[in-house]
Parts: structure tokens; sequence; C-alpha cells
């Protein structure tokens, strides 16, 4: 396991124009990032034999991956793409590395993002989960109901209040307004959090992401040929994966998520621990989320993310910065796929007024499954 | 109550249905380890076993967390605020429904809680649950 690490890299990375109802589709999205991506890492397009994609659902597509590879004009030796929702474009990092660990490929675009405010008709597309007939009669019908009832239980079993949902709120806008790209940018305080209106209790409006239509590229190559290109590489030091439930309602327990494992398997291959962490880039489609991950990830002990989260400790100048370009509850949706260009930002010390100072490592996580699914990546700035 | 979205009973999840038509919330039991298992599924999540029989559980559990949902989306408007729960059986699964009979900001962690069935049309009715009536 140990092997990868540090021996791969990020060398591009790419944002589409980031807002709501742009007007473009998911495609035009994606494929602007990508040639963003192309022209940060100063590779031409030949050079990409290899592409990862999550496909849109405003359009969606079949082959999503494919239909890329023709617009863009390759010809690749390996691509696929990854429907795993908010956890897709840190597993694409992982299958990045694998394709090319493999001699599948040696230059891999990986690619997400969606037009989630540009679409005409209803938001979801076509797909639909299993247990649907179990949760959507009854009313469940969409992420902020399911995250709810997690939130709810966490702060049944340790006290976690609304204010220490409303910190990460505050802190997540507070870096967004140093981010000339994020869509949310204008300061709000707690009393404004706890004063917005309920959308699924406990969760008010501003403990919500909104979509927005954004889409961001990685190119990943070998630390080897990382070194002759032109951007600093970002090295890419630990991957995991972890699992605990696919829905949430039947989830073994729903306080203890899939970041557990997800984290401990990253460490263990950048055999590093959360002291070691500089600046953490966590999911956050509603405010529990990256509360419960800092628990998982080992930042603080099981129960007392809300208190980790208070007094300014996530924000920048604190001991743990998190999510220093507004993650998805302001910078913009992507399905998290801007949390590993700003992790990579951070890394190349290119993060302008919302740079970590000294920053060395960043930590990273995609989740889905409502925290049943979670891929945690740890980039460095040396190989380690 | 009418629902906007009703449930599909396919090959593996009729037998749950069919139990709520009739008046009986059903579920399945692996006849190899005898764990209770739901949402249905072709084999036990225990033992991979695809011996099962269905069998009347008790309905009753109390709530193991909940949602009030305010902002409705189309076709709820008239349903909200409703409440969103998860139940632990006293069989130990655990089953996603509404709490109902009862006003959402009364509805809390461990509130005992038993089965009642309501009919949307004459071929679907819904396991919901209401406080304990005793």
């Amino acid at each position: 396991m140990s092997t990868v690490s540090g021996r791969y890299a990020i060398v591009g990375v790419g944002e589409s124009d980031i807002g709501r109802r742009l007007g473009r589709s998911g495609m035009a999205l994606q494929l602007e990032a990508a040639k963003r991506a192309l022209a940060d890492a100063g590779l031409d397009k030949k050079a990409i034999d290899g592409v990862i994609t999550r496909p849109s659902h405003a359009e969606p597509a079949f082959n999503y991956s494919a239909v890329l590879a023709g617009l863009m004009g390759i010809a690749p030796s390996y691509f696929t793409d990854i429907a795993l929702s908010g956890a897709a474009t840190a597993a694409m990092v992982l299958d990045a590395v694998a394709a090319i660990e493999a001699g599948l490929c040696t230059t891999v675009l990986i690619v997400s993002g969606d037009a989630q405010t540009s679409r005409g008709g209803p938001r979801r597309g076509g797909a639909v989960n299993w247990t649907d007939d179990f949760e959507k009669p009854f009313g469940m019908l969409s992420a902020p109901e399911s995250y709810a009832l997690a939130a709810r239980r966490h702060m049944h079993e340790f006290g976690t209040t609304s204010a220490q949902f409303g910190a990460v709120a505050v802190a997540c806008r507070k870096h967004a307004a140093l981010n000339p790209t994020a869509v949310f940018r204008t300061p709000i305080t707690l009393a404004e959090h706890q004063a917005s209106r309920f959308v699924a209790e406990p969760f008010r409006l501003l403990d919500c992401c909104p979509v927005t239509d954004a889409a961001a590229a990685l190119i990943v190559t070998s630390a080897e040929r990382a070194r002759d290109l032109k951007q600093k590489p970002v090295y890419l030091l630990g991957l995991g994966q972890g699992f605990t439930h696919s829905d949430l309602p039947w989830a073994a327990t729903m306080t203890t998520t899939a970041a557990k494992t997800a984290g401990e398997r990253a460490y263990a291959m950048a055999r590093l621990g959360p002291k070691d962490i500089d600046v953490a880039e966590l999911y956050d489609c509603f405010t529990y989320v990256p509360l419960v991950t800092l628990e998982d990830y080992g930042f603080c002990a099981k129960g007392e993310g809300g208190a980790f989260v208070e007094g300014g400790r996530i924000e920048l100048g604190g001991a743990l910065p998190v999510n220093t370009g507004g993650g998805l509850l302001s910078h913009g949706h992507a399905s998290g796929a801007l949390l590993l260009s700003e992790a990579a930002i951070q890394m190349r010390g290119a993060a302008g007024a919302r740079q970590v100072a000294n920053a060395e490592t960043a930590i990273v996580s995609g989740q889905c499954g409502v925290t049943g699914v979670n891929v945690c990546l740890i980039f460095g700035n040396h190989p380690n | 109550m009418e629902r906007p979205v009703l449930p599909y009973a396919n090959i593996d999840t009729k037998p749950f249905w069919d139990g709520c038509l009739e008046g009986q919330l059903r579920l399945q039991r692996c006849s190899a380890c005898g764990v209770w298992r739901h949402p249905p599924s072709p084999v036990c999540p225990a033992c991979l076993s695809d011996a099962h029989e269905w069998v009347a559980a008790r309905g009753r559990g109390t709530v193991y967390t909940f949602t009030v949902v305010h902002e409705a989306r189309r076709g709820w408007e008239k349903l909200t605020p409703y409440v969103v729960a998860v139940i632990a059986l006293e069989e130990g699964p655990h089953l996603l429904s509404n709490i109902v009979n009862i006003a959402p900001e009364k509805v809390a962690i461990g509130l005992a809680v038993e089965v009642t069935f309501a009919e949307l049309d004459g071929s679907t009715k819904l396991p919901l649950f209401q406080p304990v009536s005793s």
C-alpha cells in the first residue's frame, strides 16, 4: 500500500466559471475546466491518455468519458465514468493512480461538475436508488431530509447544537469572501444563521449548500514526470476509501461515518496523522458533514466535533483551516470537485488572500450515501 | 393523505406491500440464521442465505431519529410540516416512515410508536406510525 505514496502528483488544475443559471451545459463546464487544467499544466491535449469523468445529471448520458474524449479530439488508452455522487471526484484520484500504476496510461484528466441550475426540467435525472420505494412515499425525497436524520442523531448522542452547525456555515462564508471565484461571498453571522428558516429540522437554510453551475478538472501523472512539468507538483501522499452504508435509515450507526476507515487508510499510506495536517477541504453539502468528518478523521474525539468547530478553530488563522475556498456551502457545488482543486492550489501556495501560511499537507474528503461512502485524499507539497 | 409518490412493488418487495394491504407489517426473517431484515433483499445481510420467510412484525418500536420537513418539494406542499422518522422496531430492523397523529414539535427520539396503515388508493397502503395509544 505504501508503495504509491508520493509517487504520483497533480500537475494541472482547472476550474470552470462558477455561478447560478450560467445558461451552459454540464458538458460545456466540464470541457472548460479540462481546457484550463491543460493550460495550467502546460500540456497539449495529446499528452492525455487517461480520462475519468462523472456523468452530468443535467444532461444524463451513458459513456460520458468517451463522449468527453471525443469532443476533445483525444483517444485515451484508459477512460471510465465514476458515478459515486459526491465521492466521485476524490474516487477518480484513486482510479487515476491505479490505472497509471497498472500501466494502462500515463497522464490522466479527471473532470467533474454539472450545470445544476441551468437545466429546464426536474432537478434529478433518471437515476433512482433501489430503496426509493421505502423512502420517497414517506416524503424523504432529497438530501436535506436524509442528512437531517443523521444530524439529529448526533445532537441526541453528543449534545451538538444548531449554533455549532452555524459555526461551519460562518467559516465557509468567511473564506469565500476571500475567494474571487466563489458564488456566495457576502459574510454571514451566527445570528443570521440562527434566524434563517428551517428546511428540514435541524437544518436551516444556511446549513444547506446551494446548487450551482461549476466544474473542476485535475491532471494526475507520475511524480517523476511531474518534476519536468510547468507547475510545482502536488504529491498524492495518502489515498483511502471507506464504506458503512448506502442508505442512512438502515445504517448500523449514524454518527460514525465511512470517513473513519477511509481516513485511517489514507493516513497509513501517507505515514501521517491528524497532527501533521495543515489544511482540510471537507465535503460540506450540509454543515453537519464536515463536523462529523473532523471527528472521524481524528482531529478530535467522537462527539467533540461541535466544540471543535467553534471559536474560529476552523477559520483561516485557526488551528485547522477548513474549506478555505468556501466549500460547497459558499464556493460552488460541483459535487465536491472544487474541494480538490482548492487543496491543490493551497499546496502550491497560490491561494492569495486565503492562503494558509506554510501549508505543506492537505486532507480532502469526498462522500456520498449520506456519510456511508467516503474517499480520503492526503496531498503534500513534497513527496514525504 | 395524498402522496405524490407511491411505492412500486417489485418481485423482492411485493410481500411487504401485500402485507400492508392486509394490515400487517410483514418483514423478512432469515430461515438460516434467524436475523430479521429490512428493506427487503434476496439475501440475508448477515449470512448471505437466500432462504427466508415473511413474518408479521408486532408493529411497535421507538423513534430512533427524525426530521421535521418544512420546505416542500413540488406536490408535497399540503403535507408540510411533516415528520420523517427512522423507527427502531422491536424485532431489530429500522424502518423509515412518518409519525402521525401528534404535533411535530412533540416528537422526540425515544418516543414509543405503533404502526397504523394509511390507505392511499385501492391498491396501496402505507405503514405510518403514531404514538402508542395505551
